[in-house]
């Protein structure tokens, strides 16, 4: 499928706007309290680039989102987000499928454990993007199933121990909260599926 | 030459207080450069801000960064990948609390230690 970017960036850009307070509040419950307003001022300044980025092709379009996101986000979900973003700039091939958005997002996923110093199960959006990456790579993903994965991921680190980030200072405290990286994964995973099956 | 001190906090006002720690020990003989705050003006860290802290305080001899919490360091991380390699190569991350990691790193430093003796100075703070 071609990947209409303009939508795409518009409709994640606006989710994740939209969600800025509840991803504060969440992380509010384990960490510093900024995960939504960081997010947002990276998105609106993507918003602001927009012109710039459409311009260029696909692949240098989103390491050009990933590099607005690094600059300007000021968390450490600005670095994390940026290197998906560039990743899946370099990685995302043409006209992908779901197993070649899978394969791509498995090499963000790659690349974030590195930039995060975490794995899977530390109570991160890693538990939500190696999830979804492996089973679009597994070539039975539909939208619905890629949309339920992320949402149940994201809901699946309620009960885990953060073990990376701000909410490991909490310890066994952390337990019982949603992370919040996780759900602003979700939220993003969610908007690119109802864009790319015309839902949005 | 002397090593150079980089200090990135969360807080405009630690990095300022950790700085001013650092030019009572060592006065102007460390090259010394800090930052605080994200793009937004709030708490936070930002590259850019990062990358003109390295600049402020670069020496050829190398630049030993230190940092509080875990965005201050990704985002540090992620600042000295944008450099060209010739400079990469010459900037080190602390593990090291920041306010006594800079103070003991800048007068290793102004005491004529290597960059590899800064780092492993400050981070004799860090339970290993």
């Amino acid at each position: 499928m071609a990947l209409p970017l303009e939508i795409l960036l518009d409709t994640v850009s606006a989710r994740v706007i939209a969600a800025a307070d509840e991803l504060t509040a969440l992380d509010s419950a384990i960490g510093d309290a900024d995960h939504g307003v960081n997010l947002k001022r990276g998105f609106e300044a993507v918003q602001a680039e927009k012109a710039n980025i459409l311009a260029k092709p696909a692949g240098e379009a989103l390491k050009t989102v990933g590099m607005t996101l690094v600059m300007k986000v000021g968390g450490a979900s600005g670095p994390l987000y940026g290197t998906l973003f560039m990743t899946l700039g370099k990685e995302l091939p043409g006209n992908p499928t779901f197993a070649g958005i899978g394969r791509a997002l498995q090499a963000s996923v790659t690349a974030l454990k590195a930039r995060g110093k975490a794995e899977l199960g530390n109570k991160t959006m890693l538990d939500v993007l190696g999830p979804v990456a492996t089973h679009l790579e597994s070539g039975t993903a539909s939208f619905d199933s890629v949309r339920a994965l992320a949402s149940g991921s994201a809901r699946a680190t309620v009960p885990m121990k953060a073990i990376r980030g701000r909410a490991s200072f909490l310890g066994e405290r952390s337990i019982g909260h949603m992370d919040p990286g996780a759900r602003s994964s979700e939220i993003m995973i969610a908007a690119v599926c109802d864009v790319l099956e015309g839902k949005s | 030459m002397t090593v150079g001190i980089v200090i990135v906090s969360h807080s405009p006002d630690v990095a300022k207080g950790a700085a001013d720690m650092v030019r009572q020990m060592v006065g102007n003989g460390v090259p010394l450069g800090f930052c605080g705050g994200d793009p937004g003006g709030g708490l936070g860290t930002s590259v850019e801000k990062i990358l003109a802290a390295i600049d402020d305080a670069w020496s050829e001899d190398g630049i030993a960064i230190l940092v509080d919490l875990g965005g201050a360091e990704t985002n540090s991380e992620m600042a000295v990948e944008m450099l060209p390699e010739e400079r990469r190569r010459k900037i080190v991350i602390c593990n090291a609390p920041v306010v006594e990691g800079a103070v003991m790193a800048a007068t290793e430093a102004w005491g004529g230690g290597s960059l590899a003796d800064v780092k492993r100075t400050a981070e004799e703070l860090s339970p290993q």
